[in-house]
């Protein structure tokens, strides 16, 4: 992290952003997080897009849990 | 008096056995364990065949049973269900493998996997999800499993385990993160 993001306690990079994402799924994240990580995704190109993958996949574990369940 | 079984309800229970055992591996790595539990649903669902009502499928039924009986297995081998086998593979950071610059910003941008709601439902898409589960070290791929499956809280996972919280969540960390990366690898980027 470099001097600039020090200096702002709100401030995140990708990579601290990525693993906030994936504790969502697992966890409730204390408001100052997310507090950041809302305002990461609100200028950043590539968080987005990682976001929507966890979505995908949160979608197709719902799918994977009931396969098989529902085809008698 | 013993209750009145159905003359087909056993054949009807022994159909499902696959289901069940595919269902008990994933879950519990473990081929021996997966037999027990799916054994003992099995003859807790002819010894109470009553408690099956109109109100659940059979598969739904035994599912549910199962789920039990996969918990009892756990809290009884705690212990070797929560001990990593030690390999460097279970110790790495899949956030590491990531292409991130010394800033901590993307390299790459990760790719638009695109909306693939009816994909999600293929038998294809479903085997991929068996072969990336199994393809977890074993302990992430139980506890991720307890989550996804038995969808329990982090809390009673825990309670469950006798697991810290912070150990809990770094094994989930990576094995969603490892997840992601097969999932891209197989379907996503394969297609």
């Amino acid at each position: 992290m470099n001097a600039l993001m020090r200096k702002l306690p709100l401030m995140r990079t990708c990579k601290e952003v990525t693993a906030l994402v994936i504790a969502r799924e697992d966890r409730e994240l204390p408001l100052a997080e997310q507090l950041a990580l809302r305002m990461h995704m609100a200028i950043c190109k590539a968080c987005p897009t990682f976001e929507r993958q966890v979505m995908t996949m949160r979608n197709a574990m719902k799918q994977w849990r009931n396969y098989g369940a529902d085809d008698e | 008096m013993p209750p009145q079984i159905p003359t087909d309800f056993e054949q009807q229970l022994v159909e499902q056995r696959s289901y069940l055992m595919r269902f008990a591996c994933l879950q519990l790595r473990n081929d021996a364990w997966a037999e027990d539990a799916v054994s003992e649903t099995i003859l807790a669902a002819l010894a109470k065949p009553q408690a099956f009502g109109a109100r659940s499928q059979l598969k739904t039924w035994l599912v549910g049973i199962l789920k039990h009986k996969i918990i009892d297995s756990m809290r009884q081998r705690q212990r070797e269900v929560t001990l990593d086998s030690g390999s460097d593979d279970d110790s790495a950071d899949p956030l590491e493998h990531m292409a991130f610059k010394a800033d901590g910003h993307f390299a790459e941008k990760p790719t638009d996997w695109g909306n693939p709601e009816q994909d999600l439902k293929s038998h294809q898409f479903m085997a991929i999800m068996d072969a990336c589960t199994q393809k977890l070290p074993a302990v992430q791929g139980r506890l991720f499993l307890m989550r996804e499956w038995l969808e329990m809280s982090s809390e009673e996972i825990c309670k469950e385990l006798g697991l810290t919280s912070t150990n809990l969540y770094v094994q989930l960390h990576r094995a969603r993160l490892r997840l992601r990366e097969c999932l891209e690898l197989n379907w996503f980027a394969a297609r």
